[in-house]
């Protein structure tokens, strides 16, 4: 006898849905039916392996956090005694507030920018896929990132140089977009960041700043409403010259 | 119909619990943390905008991962995935098969690493994807998977059984690409 029309109901079995009846049933031909009892049991042990292999991405805190703000300043203001979990709530909000407010000050402004913009160089390098555009080609890479961004950028002709463009990726700074660019001298990767320069959001100084941050050499300066930062583990000759070449691309 | 002078509060306290998972099957169906986000924040902007019109009683969570996929399938990605998968009619199938190939899925399992699995899974098209994520990984029944890709729960079944052959299908591939 044919077990095909037992065989069309073991997905539902496994997935616990269909009927008693049809289940009930089915049950009983499987303790007949070693053939499809190791069918049911393959597909349970499949449907097992594939949800603990989906649960695989997590959004980030921060992230969290913006969309919590975004449902808050959406709603606005609700009235009645639903307000009171909510003043709890900004009562807590209001203490880390008071409480990063304090961190913030043990750790200057400018210090605290640039570790953010190292984390984000380091994450990179430690990532699998540290770009989302893989090019060599300035004209590939641009391009990439129209739609993408608020602003648009010059990447520097590299043929004469020891530089060579890896790729980039949209990436965040501050809740703003900006471009992560990654370049590679010999051995060195360099992470070139290019974010739009609101006023405050990036402590730095106007001139170009060379600075010494975990060991990693640092250039950044602010040019047509853009900040340039340039870091890595390269020289400060290095980081200098790649530097140099995004000026000299950006004022063309 | 949820009433606006009333807890209109509790949209976050309904939301907020769906987020990890939310944002997981985003990044599964984009494959890219920053259109996963993007795609997170438009479903909970517009969920907030309609909440209005959310139905009390009717199921919160279909309604926010139908919110999503919609959103997703009017993204440039979600149009182009969408595009490519093959256009055969998921009523006309038998809602099951038997195995894609001869091995037994025991034997096939128990060579299979997490990391394979979830090579399949990306390399299936995004109809089944979705399909497979909402039925094993989220446990809807088929009755929600119904609501939330708004088909029957006949095609729910006939679909599942093909994204799974396809999955099986993709696995032994993986396996004997490994071997080789």
């Amino acid at each position: 006898m044919t077990c095909d029309p037992w065989r069309e109901k073991l997905d539902a079995y496994v997935d616990g849905d269909g009927s008693q009846e049809d289940l009930a049933s089915l049950e009983a031909h499987l303790r007949t039916c070693p053939s499809c009892a190791a069918d049911a049991l393959g597909r349970l042990q499949m449907k097992r392996m594939t949800q603990a292999a989906g649960a695989r991405y997590s959004p980030s805190p921060q992230f969290r956090l913006r969309i919590e703000k975004k449902i808050q300043t959406r709603r606005g203001p609700v009235w009645g005694f639903a307000w009171m979990p909510r003043l709890a709530a900004v009562a807590v909000a209001l203490v880390l507030i008071i409480a990063s407010a304090a961190l913030w000050l043990r750790h200057s402004a400018r210090e605290q920018t640039l570790a953010e913009l190292l984390d984000l160089h380091v994450a990179t390098m430690a990532s699998a896929n540290p770009v989302d555009v893989i090019s060599t080609d300035r004209h590939t890479v641009k391009p990439w990132f129209q739609g993408k961004l608020p602003f648009t950028f010059n990447l520097p002709e590299l043929q004469n140089s020891s530089f060579k463009l890896v790729g980039g990726r949209v990436m965040y700074f501050k809740h703003s977009p900006g471009a992560q660019l990654l370049f590679e001298l010999r051995n060195h990767q360099l992470s070139v960041f290019i974010l739009q320069d609101q006023p405050g959001m990036i402590p730095l100084a106007i001139g170009v700043t060379e600075a010494r941050e975990m060991a990693f050499n640092v250039e950044t300066w602010s040019e047509s409403g853009l900040r340039y930062v340039v870091m890595g583990d390269a020289s400060p000759s290095d980081i200098h010259e790649l530097s140099e070449l995004l000026r000299v691309a950006g004022r063309s | 119909m949820v009433d606006r002078t009333g807890d209109f509060g509790s949209f976050e306290e309904l939301a907020m619990p769906h987020f990890a998972k939310l944002y997981n099957f985003a990044h599964w169906l984009t494959q890219d943390r920053v259109a996963a986000e993007d795609l997170v924040q438009e479903t909970y902007m517009k969920a907030l905008r309609g909440f209005s019109s959310f139905q009390q009683g009717t199921n919160f969570r279909a309604w926010m991962y139908k919110i999503l996929r919609n959103t997703f399938l009017t993204t440039r990605s979600g149009l182009k995935a969408w595009a490519s998968v093959s256009l055969d009619s998921d009523d006309g199938d038998k809602p099951t098969e038997p195995a894609a190939s001869e091995t037994p899925e025991s034997v096939l399992l128990a060579r299979v690493q997490q990391e394979t699995i979830q090579s399949a899974l990306e390399s299936l098209p995004v109809k089944f994807r979705e399909i497979v994520l909402l039925c094993d990984l989220e446990e809807m029944t088929y009755q929600e998977i119904g609501e939330t890709l708004g088909i029957p729960i006949g095609t729910v079944m006939s679909r599942l059984s093909r994204a799974r052959k396809a999955m099986r299908g993709l696995l032994v591939e993986k396996l004997q690409g490994a071997s080789r």
